[in-house]
């Protein structure tokens, strides 16, 4: 499934785009302690594609993409 | 040396955007189709599994369903497609800057020269490939030749995502035994006119006489005879540039039949005016200016008409397309549709002048046109409008502006 999430995110002065943090629709906020990766990348999951970036939050790896100018999550398994 | 040339196709494209935004989807036979309220109900492209139902591009609805009842219909999304489209050639510009484009889901690359394009451009097509999957979820197949014909008839060889190679070792075996009408630029009636002297298949279009061929198809005889054997050496166009480009046309279905000549001087000035401005975006004056009336029984005309010098005055182009019509046009039948085409492109056009200032009100003309333009680039194509055709919004109320077609490659009329 595609979850469309908020995202704050810092701009670099190269315009490098480096999320910081999640906002779940239900009101949970979740800190990315890292960005791993970023890769154009489809998602056969969600359904779409963008800049796939491999994040850590809470000690796991997890993908956020940027699709144009949304961000969503792949949920359906654990989340 | 022998050149480079891949021919990437993207399979089933607009079902296969509609099925990576939709995984339900994905194990149905999915088509995309045109709305059946506004009469566009025809099938534009359909999954691998619709296929497997006989489904065909082109056909009805109805005739869709019947064949395969459970058949999911999906409305396009012209813009998602478009966006993907753009994507696929970020893709290929990464491999080399001579792209193009044939349609929306086809292009060209020329890696003559290009570094890891020494094995004959094997490894690029398979990094493509797998590159198109990964990135966009979408599948290609690919041809790898050294002309840009073969090249097209390898990628129609196998799919979906499959690499073909047809160099010259495999003229004769992959090339040769395949139908005439799998030929770029074959149609149904060159098709016949070939079988009727015993030539069925690309090899024995080959092996022909030229002179032969020519005689009866005149000039494009010799040309079908190079493209048979693998001869062409047209130039893949460069990703910028516009020499390639031959005509620019836009037609449209309407929502109901035309029964008058006002209805259809409204649904000529509106493609005219998009024409128009997809000819002042590009820079180009035509000459030629050529309508298509289908009516309803499905009967098809076209007719044009030189021009004294070349315009981009949308006025100048409906003028002369509502005096075609009116010329041609008997109304036995009431209209399904109709289109426009501007031909004859004069790139380095100077106006001429002359005495009675004919010349400078076409200049005028196409000055207030141009403010048109940016006006309806800032606000939107309906910020602005004629009023005639305000009257009957539920006919011209398109926008016209994504429709626009721009032929490539000059195209042989008689195949049409």
């Amino acid at each position: 499934m595609k979850q469309y999430v908020a995202v704050v995110a810092r701009y670099d002065e190269n315009g490098r785009i480096e999320p910081r943090q999640i906002q779940w629709n239900d009101g949970r906020v979740f800190e990315i302690d890292r960005v791993i990766d970023r890769k154009r990348r489809a998602s056969m999951k969600a359904g779409g594609s963008g800049i796939r970036y491999t994040v850590r939050i809470l000690g796991k790896e997890r993908y956020l993409y940027l699709e144009e100018n949304r961000w969503f999550v792949e949920t359906g398994e654990e989340s | 040396m022998d050149r480079v040339i891949l021919h990437s196709d993207l399979n089933s494209f607009y079902a296969s955007v509609e099925c990576l935004y939709n995984p339900k989807i994905r194990q149905l036979p999915v088509a995309v189709a045109g709305d059946p309220q506004a009469r566009h109900g025809i099938i534009l492209t359909k999954n691998q599994i619709a296929k497997k139902y006989g489904v065909k591009t082109g056909e009805a609805i109805w005739q869709a369903k019947q064949k395969c009842p459970q058949l999911v219909l999906v409305k396009p999304n012209y813009q998602r497609y478009l966006r993907y489209s753009h994507l696929a050639q970020e893709i290929y510009r990464s491999y080399t800057d001579r792209i193009e484009p044939f349609g929306i889901d086809e292009c060209w690359l020329d890696l003559s020269g290009c570094p890891n394009s020494e094995d004959g451009g094997l490894r690029i097509a398979h990094a493509i490939r797998r590159r198109i999957k990964t990135e966009l979820g979408l599948t290609v197949s690919v041809g790898v030749s050294y002309n840009k014909i073969f090249a097209k008839l390898g990628s129609d060889y196998r799919k979906p995502d499959a690499v073909t190679l047809i160099g010259k070792p495999q003229r004769e075996s992959i090339v040769w035994p395949q139908p005439v009408e799998n030929l770029l630029y074959v149609g149904p009636a060159s098709k016949r006119k070939l079988q009727r002297y015993g030539i069925f298949t690309i090899g024995q279009l080959a092996q022909a006489k030229p002179d032969f061929l020519e005689e009866i198809f005149g000039k494009t005889g010799r040309q079908l005879w190079i493209f048979a054997n693998g001869y062409d050496v047209t130039p893949v166009a460069s990703a910028d540039t516009k020499l390639s480009m031959k005509s620019i046309s836009n037609s449209t279905t309407t929502v109901r039949n035309l029964t008058c000549d006002e209805e259809v001087h409204g649904i000529l000035t509106m493609l005219s005016e998009s024409v128009a401005a997809r000819m002042r975006e590009q820079g180009v004056h035509g000459s030629t200016i050529a309508v298509s009336i289908r009516s309803s029984d499905l009967q098809s005309v076209e007719r044009q008409k030189k021009l004294l010098s070349p315009t981009c005055v949308s006025s100048v182009i409906s003028g002369t397309a509502m005096e075609l019509f009116r010329e041609n046009y008997r109304w036995e039948k009431p209209i399904r549709s109709l289109g426009v085409r501007v031909s004859d492109f004069d790139e380095d056009f100077v106006r001429q002048m002359d005495l009675f200032q004919k010349a400078q009100q076409q200049e005028n003309q196409e000055k207030i046109e141009r403010v048109v333009d940016g006006l309806r680039k800032r606000f939107g194509v309906f910020s602005i409008q004629r009023a005639s055709l305000l009257k009957d919004q539920q006919l011209t109320g398109l926008d016209t502006s994504i429709q626009n077609q721009i032929h490539p490659m000059g195209f042989f009329s008689w195949n049409y």
